[in-house]
């Protein structure tokens, strides 16, 4: 917690120190400090912590208000559409077992999805953008994943890693290959959802700061950024949408060992 | 200065890992396109898997982005 409170207190002072000067200087960094709004030592609540509440109490609100008409409206629309994409998703990959993970997967889905697309609200925060919520989530997901498979399994999983129809010369390289392969699922998972989010966000700031920066020819990037700010909807929406895929297939790995 | 200056040309040399993502990217759904338009009918059941291997094709680019990040300010 020290690091993070340092690092927060050295970027406002850099942003202050600038703003004193009257200069004008591009901080795309500067969104993603935490800030504390009540100061509890390690269980303080964060910016980080308010717009993880807003996310899911916005994600519930759409499914609590949702009419439940047989002609759909807007909002129920929406609703039904979310649901039916992660439906069709668990049902393709996890097939018998869809009903038992749905849950869990559309939770995940619409928790990544709602802090992906309110991050890109100017002023909020983006909660995503942070390794240590990705990596919290992903690991959940990984150690979940792995004591369902020894649960179902037994030893039996892990034939994981044994694949089968591999020349006996080269299986233990394919072995290696395999528990490298498996242990790094983590970390793949959650940096995919963080670089993802911070790379886009840093951009639309750097470009942000280009149409000060251009004065009256500020309008170019300012188009610019219209269409980048789209492509950012679609980065967000696919990122939730591929995070929750390799749930999916991360657990079908746990159920069925054999291929 | 010079450590920064370093540091900087470092960050440069790790963002070219970005492109590599950039070519698998390219590939996959360029190739989905081109079998899309064979046999469109086929087309809606491979989504899935399309989005799988552009998840993995961007997973490896991302982690040189990452390398960049922490040279930057790790």
């Amino acid at each position: 917690m020290s690091t993070t409170d340092t690092a927060a207190a050295t970027a406002e002072n850099a942003a202050e120190a600038a703003a004193g000067h009257g200069e004008k200087i591009i901080d795309p960094i500067h969104q993603f400090v935490i800030t504390k709004y009540i100061d509890l030592g390690a269980l303080s609540f964060t910016n980080s912590a308010l717009w993880a509440v807003i996310a899911v109490v916005l994600a519930t609100l759409l499914f609590v208000l949702a009419p439940k008409n047989l002609v759909p409206t807007r909002l129920q629309s929406i609703a039904e559409s979310l649901y039916e994409v992660v439906d069709n998703m668990t049902h393709e990959i996890l097939h018998e077992n869809a009903r038992t993970y749905f849950p869990f997967v559309l939770t995940l889905f619409l928790f990544i999805l709602f802090a992906n697309v309110i991050g890109l609200i100017p002023y909020s925060f983006t909660v995503t953008s942070h390794i240590i919520v990705t990596l919290a989530l992903a690991l959940v997901v990984f150690i979940g994943a792995t004591v369902i498979g020894f649960i179902r399994n037994g030893f039996g999983y892990l034939k994981l890693f044994v694949p089968s129809g591999v020349p006996v010369l080269l299986l233990p390289l394919v072995v290696l290959i395999e528990i490298v392969s498996y242990f790094i699922r983590p970390l793949s998972l959650s940096i995919r959802l963080f670089a993802n989010m911070m790379a886009g966000h840093m951009m639309l700031k750097v470009m942000a700061g280009f149409v000060i920066m251009l004065g009256y020819f500020g309008f170019v990037p300012l188009i610019a950024m219209v269409g980048l700010t789209g492509l950012e909807l679609l980065v967000a929406a696919l990122q939730a949408y591929v995070f929750a895929l390799l749930t999916c297939m991360y657990l079908s790995d746990a159920m069925h060992v054999d291929h | 200065m010079e450590l920064e200056a370093a540091k900087m040309i470092g960050a440069g040399i790790a963002a070219v890992a970005l492109g590599g993502a950039g070519i698998g990217i390219g590939h996959i759904f360029g190739n989905y396109l081109a079998g899309a338009l064979r046999n469109p009918s086929a087309a809606a059941g491979q989504r899935g898997t399309l989005f799988l291997g552009f998840a993995f094709a961007e997973a490896t680019g991302l982690i040189g982005f990452a390398v960049a990040m922490l040279i930057l300010f790790g």
